[in-house]
């Protein structure tokens, strides 16, 4: 890592920074063209990790014609900053997160819960979220440079999506429809007949922007993975091959590594000693049109990444998906165990208190509190024998997580855990829906540094915010948001962002079909992370958003 | 089993301090291993034998007590009236039941009690016997310590007993017999009891007394005042009835391609196991602990590793503690630990060393270089021996090992214990030179 990679993101309204924007307002909104992504979550700007492939200096990512503005409040949303012409704007630095990314397209509206004060508004009054129902019907304003999203042209699977099926059915193309929703989440977001553009990426064709093609251009100096979406299969992900794949591991009795012993009953070989994999070195799971993978990575002796995830209906009957990924905290005493605990607690409390009509900002805040308390509680438990030394710390982990309903999207988090959007038109900005609890973090957002000094600093790495009995205060962050467009959620571990950074560097390693094939989005998003040296335990969760009704085959 | 003695059988349990981190290309894992015994108290235990002890018993034991008759003993004559004084003090501490006998020791091993080639039961009767035998002690002859432990072997051997010890007691050097000799001896009794040493006076080789004690898994010490013996007979005694379990040991099993580089005690002292390994299997090895009451013992266990890449893991050794049996088979006492091995490109986790193993690296340290130092005062090196005696009261310092700090202040004057800054004294009393040797070995735990 080298500090050339750095970013110079300029802090909306702050104006330091080498890269100002051109031509944007700066009052206190993101800039369209902010390399800060979207989400405006104060302290925005920061970005993060220097990332350890060299590839991503000088990448100038030729912008959309959209200047997208995400907005802190939802009125704003229609802000449009007609491009002071973005598209091919030269980064002013070096690196990729000074990619004039548009601004997102959608009109997040971020509550205050994202300040790092913690001002988590439970109630249901959220500042900010004008829709305490959680049926999205917040009338909601076309996102600027966003016309209807109707149907992408014709393909023979078009299917009529009024229950649009994921799973086995045809599935409608991402990236159609939901541009806005109509207050009524049961109806069809998706448009009817809404097929899979063949080959090409699900560009609502109501934008008015060429779609890239897979791996254009764009901020693309990262083609390390092949664009996935030439073949374009439009079945389901066959969830038979996660289950066949534990299988496997499961009967497997004779030595990984030499072939030759027999593995003993604690997982060592009786002859080499080589430590067999585990199940958690390689997770994978599917729940209706959720799909997570978690991995050991390359350099890791164990997974110490977990997740949950899962989908329900809200009262109303409209679905609601849920995703929650952890990464333990390796100065800490059995971190595996804290992330395992942390995701299983805080998605089984989001899966019973999102049918009951709790509002999913809210959901989301005492989710992240159980996964706390659950953390907590393990600190009073012994340590196992192998673990005595050399680490004393209590169990921590991260926590990231995101609920997405027919019309909203909530996330939240603790620690530099991230979730990305990706919007299905790719010729819209992505962006990054957090803001991490690190060091560096929180230097920039004080304005006590600029990126550049924070980032190279040894200390920009270390995390501010975590769960763990020796949390100084549980901060628990969350926003809510209403893309004016379908999308992917992108939910993640610094294993995957570490090779990643940039939205628009997310957005180009997701695959285009993400939306339709959750699980393999995120093979290939873990696959990108292997491939760039996989140093970290790499975990995904790969959402749609709108949440597609559920019908047949979202079991 | 029956019930009533579950309790009293002691539990074994293993625990495995390490820093299992290794940086790329790292093959030297470091752990240090505690056993401790636990629940067995000093009332029977049924884990070696198949006795059932009623509570208030003990396990069977058998005890041979070996005192030097050796002409010197009179020099004072005290230390004759005090050896005597002593053993019977020690047959009073025996528990009822257990076999004894005590041995005449000069250049050749007499029985003073009961004779015949047999162990008396110790109870009332037999007790005061055995001290009414003692006044027949007298001084003249000479020493050959190896008769004297043969002779033990066969009378111990006698008697169908979970426990067989030793007491042995000498005030001078084994003068009537080869070191060769004594060696055999050694050699043959190892492993069919186990043997405490003491020197009385100062007349006597501090490297015999401890040679014997370490050879056959028991302590050594001195008495430097004959005074003293009673106590520390008493002592000793009382804490070979204390023993549970006989002839624990060790078991280290390594995978394919990795190899033990050492293996020692390092409390609560310092002893090498490393050339006492027993095959006991495809790279199973065993090393012998001796008998164990409630206590709680450090091993100090290096292994190498074949080189892996980083993100890899794997099992270093696994530590489990034995019983041989009778028939050849083992039992296993059920405690086990793992040493692993992980390689990480994290610098910080690889290059941190676990307190447990540097605290032992140091204490290690600390007794060889005290016998260094002694060492190169006897040959003259007084450059040398100040050099090592000074390192000695650093290390001591530092890891608070208070009483070896206070037998090093009688040898040396301590400029400054931090930098291990010191004088040789001009004059040091012989009895502090062999008490600081004698216990050189002596560790301390871990600070906590």
């Amino acid at each position: 890592m080298g500090g050339s990679q750095m970013s110079g993101a300029p802090l909306p309204g702050s104006g330091f920074g080498a890269a100002p924007v051109p031509g944007v307002d700066l009052t206190g909104t993101p800039v369209p063209g902010s390399p800060a992504s979207s989400a405006p979550l104060p302290g925005q700007g920061v970005r993060s990790a220097p990332l350890p492939g060299a590839d991503m200096s000088g990448a100038p990512a030729p912008g959309s014609p959209f200047s997208g503005t995400p907005t802190p409040s939802a009125d704003a949303s229609g802000a449009h900053a007609p491009g002071p012409g973005f598209t091919g704007t030269p980064v002013p630095r070096a690196d990729m997160s000074g990619a004039p990314a548009p601004g997102s397209p959608f009109s997040g509206t971020p509550t205050p819960s994202a300040d790092a004060s913690g001002a988590h508004t439970p109630g249901p009054g959220f500042t900010g979220t004008p829709v305490p129902g959680a049926d999205g019907s917040g009338a909601h304003t076309p996102g600027p440079g966003f016309t209807n999203a109707p149907t992408p042209g014709a393909d023979a699977s078009g299917t009529p999506a009024t229950g649009p099926g994921f799973g086995g059915a045809p599935v409608p193309g991402p990236g159609v429809g939901g541009g806005h929703l109509p207050p009524a989440p049961a109806a069809a977001h998706l448009p009817p007949g809404s097929p899979e553009p063949p080959g090409g990426g699900p560009v609502p064709p109501g934008a008015p922007v060429p779609p890239p093609p897979p791996g254009a251009p764009a901020s693309g100096v990262r083609f390390d993975r092949p664009a996935e979406p030439e073949e374009y299969p439009l079945q389901a992900p066959d969830p038979r091959v996660a289950a066949e794949a534990a299988a496997v591991a499961e009967t497997a009795k004779v030595c990984v590594a030499c072939r030759a012993g027999r593995v003993d009953d604690d997982g060592y070989c009786e002859n080499c000693g080589h430590a067999q994999p585990r199940e958690r070195d390689h997770m994978e799971q599917e729940s209706g049109p959720v799909a997570a993978v978690s991995d050991r990575g390359l350099r890791h002796h164990r997974n110490e990444d977990a997740f949950g995830i899962g989908h329900t209906a809200l009262p109303d009957g409209s679905p609601a998906l849920v995703a929650i990924v952890c990464d333990g905290v390796s100065s800490a005493t059995r971190p595996d165990e804290a992330s395992l605990a942390a995701s299983r607690a805080a998605s089984q409390s989001l899966l019973t208190a999102l049918p009951q009509g709790t509002h999913p900002q809210q959901a989301m805040h005492e989710a992240i509190v159980a996964a706390s308390h659950a953390v907590n509680a393990l600190a009073g438990e012994p340590a196992t024998a192998r673990e005595h030394a050399p680490h004393q710390n209590a169990p921590a982990c991260t926590l990231v997580g995101a609920v997405v309903t027919a019309g909203l999207l909530v996330v939240g988090w603790v620690g530099d855990s991230r979730v990305y959007w990706v919007p299905a038109d790719r010729g819209s900005a992505p962006a990054r829906l957090t803001e991490d609890d690190s060091w560096a973090a929180q230097m920039v957002a004080a304005g006590l540094m600029n990126e550049a000094e924070a980032y190279a600093d040894d200390r920009a790495h270390a995390i501010t915010g975590w769960l763990g009995a020796d949390a100084y205060e549980l901060e628990p962050h969350t926003a809510s948001f209403k893309p004016d467009r379908p999308g992917v959620v992108v939910v993640c571990t610094d294993g995957l962002w570490n090779y990643a950074e940039a939205a628009e560097e997310m957005a180009e390693a997701l695959p285009l079909d993400a939306a339709v094939r959750p699980l393999h989005g995120a093979r290939v998003l873990v696959g990108h992370a292997l491939d760039g040296g996989g140093h970290d335990n790499v975990t995904v969760a790969v959402l749609p958003f709108p949440a597609p009704a559920q019908g047949a085959g979202s079991a | 089993m029956a019930n009533f003695s579950k309790s009293n059988v002691p539990q074994f349990s293993v625990d495995v301090y390490q820093n299992e981190y290794l940086p790329e290309g790292g093959r030297e894992v470091n752990a240090i291993v505690t056993v401790t015994a636990t629940g067995g108290g000093t009332i029977g235990s049924a884990v070696a034998a198949p006795h059932l002890y009623a509570p208030g018993q003990g396990p069977s034991a058998a005890v041979a007590i070996m005192v030097d008759c050796s002409g010197s003993m009179d020099y004072p004559p005290t230390k004759m009236r005090n050896a005597r004084d002593a053993t019977a003090a020690a047959i009073d501490t025996l528990r009822d039941g257990v076999h004894f006998a005590v041995i005449d020791g000069t250049h050749v091993a007499k029985e003073v009690y009961p004779g015949g080639g047999h162990l008396a039961v110790a109870d009332a009767t037999t007790r005061e016997q055995a001290k009414q035998a003692l006044r027949r002690l007298s001084a003249g002859g000479g020493t050959a310590i190896g008769t004297w432990l043969r002779l033990a072997d066969r009378l111990l051997s006698t008697a169908d007993v979970a426990i067989r010890h030793g007491i042995l007691l000498t005030d001078g050097r084994n003068e009537h017999e080869s070191p060769q000799d004594l060696k055999a001896a050694l050699d043959s009794c190892a492993g069919r009891f186990t043997c405490d040493a003491r020197g009385v006076g100062t007349d006597w080789e501090v490297k015999e007394v401890t040679g014997i004690a370490s050879a056959l898994l028991g302590t050594a010490d001195i008495v430097a005042d004959p005074a003293g013996l009673a106590a520390d007979f008493t002592q000793m005694m009382e804490t070979a009835m204390g023993k549970e379990v006989a002839d624990v040991a060790l078991r280290l099993w390594t995978p394919v391609g990795t190899g033990i580089k050492f293996v020692k005690q390092v409390a609560p002292t310092v002893e090498e196991l490393t050339d006492r390994r027993i095959e006991s299997g495809p790279r199973s090895g065993d090393y012998p602990t001796g008998s164990w009451g409630d206590e709680s013992r450090d091993y100090h266990v290096c292994v190498e590793v074949p080189a892996a890449n980083i993100g890899q893991e794997m099992l270093a050794a696994r530590v489990s503690l034995v019983v041989p049996q009778p028939d050849s088979s083992v039992q296993n006492l059920g405690a086990q630990g793992l040493v692993r091995a992980v390689w990480t490109d994290d610098m910080a986790a690889s290059t941190s060393i676990n307190p447990q193993v540097a605290h032992y690296t140091g204490q290690a340290e600390l007794a060889q270089v005290i016998q260094q130092g002694l060492d190169l005062r006897k040959a003259g090196d007084m450059d040398g021996a100040t050099a090592k005696l000074g390192r000695a009261v650093q290390l001591a310092s530092v890891s608070g090992n208070a009483d070896t700090a206070k037998l090093l202040a009688k040898v040396v004057d301590v400029v400054d214990a931090v930098t291990g800054t010191v004088r040789l004294k001009a004059k040091v009393a012989e009895a502090d030179e062999m008490t600081l040797e004698t216990r050189s070995t002596k560790t301390v735990r871990v600070k906590k």
